[in-house]
């Protein structure tokens, strides 16, 4: 396949998995030929806060950072937090999004409130928007951690990238004991359909 | 060989690659994974957490005495803890070579400040080097090392979170063998009384000369030749400027300091516009208008937070790096709710900060996770300094304002205890405070990542060692009123606070539960009785991920998540309706 050039954010929540599946994004780009560079969060707010890693991939790249209107790609674990970095994608960025919703502490408690109907709105934000219930197809593949790369299945689809690659990334970043049913993740979003 | 590695695994394996043989540090945000790193891949390297950073310097001072290559790690503030040694090591020198990696945090990603320790190279007088990637990252440590021993000197490479955490392509090459040098007795070097030190300070005036020789020749300061518009800078911000103003001529800094006047002036004297793009100090500008000449820095960009490749563009080309995005209409900035960072579910010492808010206490907090608990709804913290603080804080409160008196409380965790709550402590005794400390003992440094300290009984490597027991270390000191508390346990929790508070000698609590993170209750999950709620919602008090509101038949009453809850029992006690109950084996 050709050498991918592209700027993605993945987001979500503390403890989800963004960095892990930014590890398998980053093994299989490098296994392309491209030069990548990933920028991580950690610490504080792996604690439940809301985390991103920027990965931007290609042939010639100074900052490490995706910046507002810069990521051709948001892959996204948690609904509100799609919404938080939107500004981040492209004009004809695609969105892929994982339909749980998780409650920031201020919503719990009343403080604040979720944003009503994150989903349909969501669904007209950008260019191309590909929503799925990530969380329930990696609890059916019997890994409820694995909704990370149920999504990873959906990106790798996306940019026309061939299965097997996947695997082999996954492979270097998965603990033998658990990398069956992450690879039986990444396959079921690789094979989800949409209807846009 | 090539790889892919953080900033943090570079250094590491330029440590590796330099022939290091001792590394010491104590974790913190974002340097940990140097050490960590070094544990995991290089046995050649003897690594250690030590209690504190002003420790971990001065085992790799005696290290490098000694006659070894030693690196040590901290992130911005623990220089501060460690600076004592670092200022008269700078006059002592080395005998292996001796670096210390200071990670700082610009824009507080994970921090409690966010100052800028290049000053500390101008005023310890030591060489500064910094990376501006991965590769550049075990560049440096190795050169860091050869510079350290020809010239006698600590080096100091300075890093940001942007380099620490971001993973570019490395190569690898082999280990150095690098024998350890031979150990004299060098009085006037090694013993700094007055007339030694005097001596020294020659010494290190007559080296910062040198240095900077040495500074205008190395290839790590170069010059980018492009266009007229001149930039200096350095580290992440070097990458920022190449996206942001390609064509642009740079002026690349890897060792900043001493700053390499004669190529600073050449480079000048070949543009038309200069600007130094640095993120918070003025570091360089300050350095460079000191020279005569007249650069563009900080009128344009911030002293606080990051610098982005955006910002660069708009105000040196004055040109947008990206179109303006097409935001939806219904998108509105104050709609989108904050996601702080949370204490975990399951933390049982949400059990206390619950119950210091319902006794509504003066906290005086100190640093980790459990400075959390400053956040709605617990919201029962009163300050929060730095590392070790807390005590001395709560001291000075106590005596300054009698009407504060019975009411303050300190909060430390245990590897912060360790770190530098003792000496705190000892001011609390020796002075005949009354306050009531408690250790948060969740035997783990829990905030950075689950870092092994001395309370734990396992070494950086895992290995078996001696467990210090916090109550054993303030009985000791000569703590008369010490207990042992469960925090999940809140009635008998409250009532040993209470008993302290009104002790009028200072008392120690150890509120003992291990980190829910890293050892799981195994215990049973909760859930909530519908037809028992009362849609009080008490227990959302607790602040808990695992708590919610659910809607039901128009009322509101209370929710667990299955998924998230830690099976704390603490929303149970807190149900003055008894509608929370454990779920039932299968
Ligand atoms: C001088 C200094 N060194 C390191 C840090 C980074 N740091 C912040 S919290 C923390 C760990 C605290 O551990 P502990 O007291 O056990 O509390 P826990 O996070 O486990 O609740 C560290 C190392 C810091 N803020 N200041």
């Amino acid at each position: 396949m050709m050498t991918l050039e592209t700027t993605l954010l993945l987001v979500g929540v503390g403890g989800q998995g963004t960095i892990l599946a930014g590890k398998v994004i980053a093994s299989w780009a490098l296994k392309q030929g491209s030069l990548v560079k990933v920028s991580e969060v950690h610490g504080m707010s792996q604690r439940g806060g809301s985390v991103v890693t920027h990965i931007r991939i290609g042939q010639e790249i100074f900052s490490p950072l995706v910046e507002r209107g810069g990521a051709e790609f948001i892959i996204a674990t948690e609904k509100l937090e799609a919404w938080r970095w939107l500004p981040y994608l492209q004009q004809n960025g695609t969105l892929i999004v994982n339909e749980q919703e998780i409650y920031p502490l201020p919503v719990l408690t009343g403080a604040r409130s979720y944003p009503h109907a994150l989903g349909s709105r969501l669904q007209k934000s950008a260019a191309r928007v590909l929503m799925i219930d990530a969380l329930k197809i990696a609890l059916r593949c019997g890994e409820p951690r694995a909704a990370n790369m149920v999504l990873l299945g959906v990106f790798a689809k996306e940019i026309g990238a061939k299965r097997v690659d996947w695997h082999q990334a996954l492979k270097q970043n998965i603990r033998e004991q658990y990398l069956e049913k992450n690879i039986l993740a990444f396959n079921a979003g690789y094979e989800q359909k949409f209807t846009i | 060989m090539k790889a892919l590695l953080t900033g943090n695994a570079a250094i590491a394996r330029g440590a590796f690659e330099a022939g290091v043989s001792f590394a010491a540090g104590y974790p913190g945000t974002p340097s940990t994974e140097i050490l960590e790193t070094i544990g995991r891949l290089y046995p050649q390297i003897e690594a250690r957490w030590s209690p504190n950073e002003k420790v971990a310097l001065e085992v790799g001072i005696g290290a490098s005495l000694a006659g070894v290559r030693a690196l040590v790690a901290m992130k911005h503030v623990g220089l501060n803890v460690a600076a004592d040694p670092l200022f008269t090591f700078s006059y002592t020198g080395v005998n292996g070579g001796l670096l210390i990696v200071s990670a700082d945090d610009p824009g507080l990603h994970s921090s409690q400040n966010e100052q800028d320790n290049r000053n500390y190279a101008r005023s310890a007088k030591v060489p500064l080097l910094e990376p501006s990637d991965s590769m550049e990252a075990i560049e440096m440590t190795v050169y860091a090392f050869r510079l350290s021993e020809e010239f006698d000197t600590p080096v100091l490479l300075r890093t940001t979170t942007r380099i620490n955490h971001t993973k570019t392509i490395v190569t690898l090459k082999e280990r150095q063998d690098i024998a350890c040098r031979e150990y004299r007795r060098n009085t006037p070097k090694n013993v700094m009384i007055p007339a030694y030190g005097r001596l020294r300070h020659q010494f290190v005036e007559e080296r910062m000369r040198r240095l900077q020789e040495a500074s205008e020749n190395t290839p790590l300061n170069r010059v980018e030749k492009g266009n007229s518009i001149g930039i200096i800078t350095s580290g992440i911000t070097y990458q920022y400027v190449r996206e942001a103003v390609p064509d642009a001529s740079v002026l690349k800094l890897g060792m900043p300091y001493p700053l390499p006047a004669a190529l600073v002036r050449e480079f000048a004297a070949g543009v038309e516009e200069l600007y130094v793009v640095e993120e918070l100090d003025p570091f360089l500008e300050d350095a460079v208008k000191a020279l005569g000449l007249n650069p563009r820095g900080k009128e344009l960009f911030p002293l606080t937070g990051e610098i982005t490749p955006a910002m660069i563009a708009e105000k040196i080309s004055g040109k947008k790096l990206f179109p303006g995005v097409a935001l939806p209409g219904d998108y509105k900035e104050e709609e989108i709710p904050p996601r702080p960072p949370v204490l975990c579910p399951g933390c049982a010492h949400r059990g206390v900060f619950y119950t210091l808010k319902k006794l509504d206490l003066i906290v005086s907090g100190d640093i980790g996770c459990y400075t959390l608990g400053c956040l709605p709804p617990l919201e029962s913290i009163d300050s929060c300094v730095c590392m070790g603080a807390s005590i001395g804080i709560a001291v000075g409160m106590e005596r300054a304002n009698p009407l504060l008196k019975g009411r303050i409380v300190v909060v430390i965790g245990d590897s912060t205890f360790f770190h530098s709550g003792l000496t705190g402590l000892l001011e609390a005794i020796y002075n005949r405070s009354t306050i009531t400390v408690i250790i948060l003992d969740n035997r783990i440094t829990a905030m950075t990542g689950h870092q092994e300290h001395p309370g734990t009984g396992k070494t950086l490597r895992g290995e078996k060692t001696v467990s210090v027991d916090p109550l054993a270390v303030a009985k000791g000191m000569g703590v008369k009123r010490l207990r042992v508390a469960e925090p999940l346990d809140l009635q008998s929790f409250t009532q040993v606070l209470k008993e302290e508070l009104t002790a009028p000698e200072l008392s120690v609590i150890v509120a003992r539960h291990p980190c829910a993170l890293h050892k799981p209750t195994a215990g049973q999950r909760y859930y909530v009785r519908i037809d028992k709620c009362s849609g009080c919602l008490l227990c959302l008090r607790l602040g808990c991920p695992a708590l919610y509101v659910q809607e039901e038949e128009g009322k509101q009453k209370a929710s667990i998540d299955k998924n998230l809850c830690g099976g704390c029992s603490l929303c149970s006690q807190v149900c003055r309706q008894g509608a929370i109950m454990e779920e039932v084996a299968e």
